[in-house]
């Protein structure tokens, strides 16, 4: 051993260090440093910040001036809040249960190798080659009563501006998670289908039976990536509805935009995002621990 | 090698199970059709080519036409003018501006990214693990839930209505998902092989450069496309952060011309193709690499 390992590290953690041996050609953990610091400065810090200026009363200009719990008895009693919260909670669960079902389908469907199933991926993948900005406006303009496909003016009702937002999200999103699952899809190995086939389990059953549990994490991160995502519908949101009609699109991020940068009443604003903030990593947190996928496991754990 | 040739004990009370016919055991299960999924891709097939159809044909419809015609019949005299007018208002300086922007995030997410996720890999001690923590919430953070006090932050730094205004914040939040996909690669080099580096005496920046890096070229890959296409299509920071002309980009460019053109919905639809061009350039160039990127964030 031209690289002896000091002897104190292999008593220090026994479990930790069993398979290392040596502390020797390990990056010391101040390499990581630069870029926790930036990452601090641009997204810990100013959610600090947020949580200042909520309790305070702050127009962009001059001092914020500390005002107590003014903004959050606001928050809790505003009737828009409520519907707000509500419509936010309604868009997560339509987006996650269109795009998942769809997403996951195709993906496992394009994961196969045929020539057509790659064609039409090819073509799927269009979408993603626009912004959100891009697709909404695409969106904006096909769904206007006097030019558009329909010629009816969808996103005057609420549940037609609704389920515009919805689909809209889909359409764009629907092509960078089939893509996630198409990934997990052929990682899965084959030999499971084998030895299921072998057992006389059918395509449907493969599928529950393994394809199903052998995407879990795939699922996971899929999950979590449309949950953060339609939390913060804002572009389509802006571009589609501008919160309407009436505020019955007027999703939290929307709220805060309109406080925020409409009518300059940041402390409100502030609040609106602090709730947003807790409330997405709440949900990410429960996903990550509930599928474990945190702990540095593995889908093959066992075979 | 192949597990269905070997005999199966006989249960007893079943019928003994037909052995599968050898046509269909050869084929690999990844090529067998599946008439219903078929089906299924063909109308969601549809589903993405009828709004790209429509703004393709309406960009090249005469505004004059656009209005009375149906969008989903051909244009009947296509046109150019569309595309004209929106490169006279400035298209070129909003796709420069973009592409600095993109390159600036991408070079500042994989600087900082590659040796966080080296060392959280590498060095398994308790800061190394809370950095690595920390990046996983990070990626629950809301851009949208910062944008007021970042704009106080930018504002404070003298940043407001440039370049670096939509630079740093983008490049700060699209490193969570690059750390984690970092990470999820960086754990598949084998320990062996760092051992057997270590015993020649290489150093952890050696081992960076000779072995991690080569090893993860499929993680770093996808941050590289994950990262530009934040960059690319972000809105929000460069919406909050800039104002003038001087330093917006494309999406907030697109979003103007809908006060700009007002009803004129074809050259509208004809930015939205121009916005697409560059990144329908990289498909058609790197398609494999723009897919298995992007394929990567959702990890393995």
């Amino acid at each position: 051993m031209s690289a002896p390992a000091p002897a104190k590290d292999r008593t220090a953690e026994p479990g930790a260090r069993r398979a290392a041996g040596s502390a020797a050609g390990r990056p010391h953990a101040a390499w990581a440093l630069p870029g926790v610091l930036f990452f601090a400065f641009f997204a810990v810090v100013p959610m600090g910040l947020a949580l200042y200026l909520s309790f305070t009363s702050w127009d962009g200009l001059g001092d914020p001036r500390p005002v107590g719990l003014d903004n959050w008895r606001k928050l809790l009693a505003d009737e828009r809040m409520v519907q707000s919260l509500w419509l936010t909670v309604l868009l997560t669960a339509a987006s996650w249960v269109f795009q998942t079902v769809v997403a996951l389908l195709l993906g496992v469907w394009a994961a196969g190798r045929q020539r057509n199933r790659a064609v039409l991926s090819a073509i799927f993948f269009i979408p993603l080659l626009l912004s959100s900005t891009a697709v909404a406006l695409l969106f904006y303009a096909l769904l206007d009563p006097n030019f558009g496909i329909i010629q009816e003016n969808i996103l005057g009702s609420s549940n037609g501006a609704f389920l515009a937002i919805v689909f809209v999200g889909g359409w764009q999103f629907i092509p960078f998670h089939t893509l996630i699952y198409q990934g997990g899809a052929r990682q899965i190995p084959e030999v499971l289908y084998q030895a299921a086939a072998i057992d006389g389990a059918g395509r449907h059953r493969q599928f529950l039976s393994i394809t199903l549990p052998q995407l879990r994490h795939t699922i996971t991160t899929s999950t979590v990536l449309m949950v953060v995502g339609s939390l913060t519908y804002f572009e389509t949101v802006l571009i589609l509805t501008k919160g309407g009609p009436g505020t019955d699109t007027a999703i939290l991020p929307y709220l805060m935009y309109e406080a925020g940068f409409k009518s300059y009443d940041f402390g409100y604003a502030s609040a609106i995002a602090t709730f947003l903030v807790v409330t997405a990593t709440g949900l990410s947190l429960i996903l990550v621990r509930l599928t474990g996928f945190g702990g540095m496991r593995s889908t093959r754990e066992g075979m | 090698m192949s597990h269905d040739t070997l005999p199966r004990p006989a249960t007893t009370g079943e019928p003994t199970p037909r052995p599968p016919r050898p046509a269909r055991r050869r084929r690999h299960w990844t090529k067998r059709a599946n008439p219903l999924a078929g089906l299924g891709s063909v109308v969601w097939l549809a589903v993405v080519l009828v709004p790209v159809y429509a703004m393709l044909s309406a960009s090249l419809t005469g505004q004059d036409k656009a209005l009375t015609g149906n969008p989903l019949s051909p244009p009947t005299s296509p046109t150019l003018d569309n595309y004209n007018t929106v490169l006279h208002s400035g298209f070129g300086h909003l796709l420069v501006n973009t592409a600095i922007v993109a390159a600036a995030v991408v070079a500042i997410v994989l600087g900082l990214s590659v040796p966080l996720a080296y060392v959280a890999v590498r060095t398994r001690d308790r800061w190394s693990g809370m950095a690595f923590r920390l990046f996983l919430l990070g990626v629950a953070i809301p851009a949208q839930a910062v944008v007021v006090p970042l704009y106080l932050l930018i504002a404070e730094l003298g940043l407001y209505d440039s370049l670096p205004a939509v630079i740093l914040p983008t490049a700060a939040f699209a490193m969570p998902v690059s750390v984690l996909v970092l990470v999820g690669t960086l754990r598949d080099v084998s320990e062996e092989l760092y051992e057997a580096m270590a015993l020649d005496g290489a150093s952890p920046q050696r081992m960076l450069f000779q072995l991690a890096v080569p090893m993860a070229k499929g993680g770093i890959s996808t941050v590289v496309v994950y990262s530009a296409l934040q960059a690319w299509n972000g809105f929000l920071f460069p919406l909050i952060f800039t104002q003038s002309d001087g330093p917006r980009v494309l999406t907030l460019g697109l979003f103007n011309y809908v006060s700009q053109f007002g009803v004129n919905i074809p050259a509208l639809l004809a930015s939205v193709v121009l916005s697409g061009i560059p990144i329908f350039a990289v498909y058609l160039v790197a398609r494999r690499a723009l897919v298995g990127g992007l394929m990567g964030v959702g990890g393995k």
